[in-house]
């Protein structure tokens, strides 16, 4: 019976060899305009938002249905860079890359180092310990900010990095779980003849394990970056002095409705603040999907 | 470093008889033990751990029972914070409500999306790379402030919403202002998200092997019955993984609910989001004790659902045992 309708498929095929392609044809046609639309109304916001930041301010709410500004009012970014109350947005980027590359600096150094641990090296209770590592990926963070925020405050440490920065140094349990898996994967035939050499664990991490790790390590880094930047609870409970302000406390001060004049500054701040994340994702979009889809990362 | 490998390579095939080398052949279990080493490896984990995970655990279980302000001022309390929370705050029994019903609407109707579009953008088909990066920009800037305030714009009395719903000749409509409208904004913002779990979907889905559908064709199964009888059940695993993954975060926006309810949960308290009332409580009224209670409650809301979830797992969940 198999054969029989294999016999028939190919029959088909045979008999309508034009009509087959012309119809495929069709179908990519559609199928094409029917994922672009989709995809043009998913991305529309997007657009919505840089096209409004471009329009003169007198026209973002007149003309809310075009996405085409009359003229580019480029004035919106140099009127919205100037800030609010003497601030610029200028001290506001300073310190979201301060936040974001030293966070990400520290987080991806030492996952790298407990990851090769958990990977490579065998002790008395590591099994204990990455179950327990793994157990925290499920603990909300609201569980410890609270007492967090009283630690800190007590050690005088509101209005400074300490309280965005030190956390990280203990690395972070998504980026670990990454490497480590990425390490599983590196065969073990260098470390062992590394071994062989003479070479100790700390050797075998340097020079076999580390070298190898390039795509692992961009892809926590991206992520961490991208994290890092919109973060905006833990800035906005630690920074209360506006020249700490990272730029997401910043925009939500910026975009308060009661306050707001200029549309157009508004809007240029929101999109341009997106700009790091944009290149971030063109540049290294390969290291983000293959993240995601090993691990299971949220994004 | 690569002329050593080389060496050592050929002594092995040399003196394996020998046993000289046995880790060679028994591969993992041939790393040596070092206790040293491993700890000194997970040391800045560890040490993170206990300073920042650990004390503080404690402190929020101790302060859950307290009635602690950031002045300092503080006593026992007992139960008080919780009887408080479940009798008399009734703020709090809509932040439950509004929570709960953002989480079971959005999480379902997030994976509904991720699955059908992963399932549109699984084909060979040119450019389709470029479809895979264009719907998952909006995970990448979603969580941003920058975007949760364009979305407050886009649903606002003037925004491009109403706007376009008044030139098909409906009538606008208060979104953000209306009780019944306000946490579905939050929501479609949510399912807006969908990238994610549409990547691992997609990953799930080239992992089914290709014979499967082509025999069911033979067979002369419909496409609908190929995704009942073979798309689904084969991917129930990872449909099972981002529920429970989804429905934990949902448990923890802040940011959305912050900016579009402009930090109130407004109106009425329908987008007063858990995790928003908690840092109203915690960081505007400066109430730790009860902050830290409800952060005890939200946890063990979060394990109860999972609970549940991995007990109802077996009956629809379909791990393959004979595969592979």
């Amino acid at each position: 019976m198999e054969a029989q309708n294999t016999q028939l498929l190919l029959g088909e095929e045979q008999r309508l060899p034009e009509r087959q392609s012309g119809q495929k044809l069709a179908q990519g046609w559609a199928y094409h305009t029917f994922v672009i639309l989709l995809g043009l109304l998913m991305l529309y916001p997007v657009f919505w938002l840089f096209s409004s930041s471009l329009k003169p301010a007198d026209e973002i709410w007149t003309t809310v249905n075009s996405l085409i500004p009359s003229r580019l009012a480029f004035e919106n970014f140099t009127n919205g860079w100037k800030g609010f109350g003497g601030y610029s947005f200028a001290v506001f980027y300073k310190n979201s890359f301060i936040y974001a590359g030293l966070a990400t600096v520290f987080a991806v150094s030492t996952s790298t180092i407990v990851a090769y641990g958990f990977a490579r090296v065998k002790f008395r209770g590591k099994n204990f310990w990455f179950t327990i590592m793994m157990m925290t990926l499920m603990l909300p963070t609201q569980v410890l900010i609270v007492p967090q925020y009283i630690v800190f405050s007590q050690l005088d440490w509101l209005n400074t990095f300490l309280p965005l920065l030190l956390p990280r140094l203990g690395g972070d349990v998504f980026f670990i779980f990454l490497i480590v898996q990425f390490v599983r994967g590196i065969p073990l035939d260098l470390d062992e003849a590394a071994m062989i050499d003479g070479a100790n664990q700390f050797g075998v991490f340097f020079h076999v394990i580390l070298p190898q790790l390039k795509p692992a390590v961009i892809t926590a880094a991206i992520f961490s970056f991208y994290w890092t930047w919109e973060d905006f609870l833990t800035p906005l409970i630690y920074m209360t002095d506006p020249n700490l302000y990272t730029v997401s406390v910043a925009l939500r001060a910026f975009s308060d409705v009661g306050t707001i004049n200029d549309w157009g500054a508004v809007f240029a701040m929101l999109s341009l603040s997106l700009l790091p994340v944009f290149l971030l994702f063109v540049f290294f979009q390969r290291y983000i999907v293959e993240g995601i889809a090993t691990t299971g990362l949220k994004g | 470093m690569r002329e050593p490998a080389a060496v050592s390579t050929a002594k092995v095939v040399e003196q394996k008889p020998v046993r000289l080398f046995p880790r060679i052949r028994i591969g993992r279990k041939s790393i040596q033990q070092n206790d040293l080493a491993g700890y000194l490896f997970i040391s800045p984990w560890l040490i993170g751990f206990f300073l920042f995970a650990l004390i503080p655990i404690g402190m929020s279980l101790w302060l859950a029972f307290t009635n602690y302000d950031i002045l300092g001022g503080w006593e026992y309390v007992g139960l008080e914070n919780f009887q408080r929370m479940f009798t008399r705050d009734i703020r709090y029994s809509r932040s439950l409500a509004a929570t709960f019903k953002y989480v079971l609407v959005a999480v379902p109707l997030r994976l509904i999306f991720a699955l059908a579009i992963a399932m549109l953008l699984n084909t060979k088909r040119r450019g389709v790379y470029w479809y895979r990066a264009a719907f998952y920009i909006p995970s990448v800037i979603g969580g941003s402030v920058a975007v949760a305030v364009m979305w407050r714009q886009i649903f606002g009395i003037e925004g491009v919403v109403n706007t376009v719903a008044e030139s098909v000749g409906l009538t606008g409509v208060n979104w953000l202002g209306n009780p019944n409208t306000a946490i579905w904004t939050l929501i479609l913002l949510a399912v807006w998200q969908f990238g994610s779990p549409m990547l691992i979907f997609l990953a799930g889905l080239r992992q089914i092997p290709q014979e499967m559908y082509e025999s069911a064709s033979i067979d002369g199964a419909n496409g609908w019955q190929k995704f009942v009888g073979i798309t689904l059940p084969l991917l129930t695993p990872i449909i099972f993984f981002n529920l429970v993954m989804q429905m934990i975060s949902g448990f923890k926006v802040f940011t959305q609910a912050f900016i579009v309810s402009g930090g109130g949960g407004a109106p009425l308290d329908t987008t007063l989001l858990y995790s928003l009332y908690l840092y109203n409580r915690g960081f505007s009224t400066f109430e730790m004790g009860y902050a830290a209670a409800m952060a005890w409650v939200m946890l063990g809301i979060i394990a109860v659902l999972t609970g549940i979830s991995f007990k109802l797992s077996s009956l629809w969940v379909y791990y393959e045992t004979d595969v592979k």
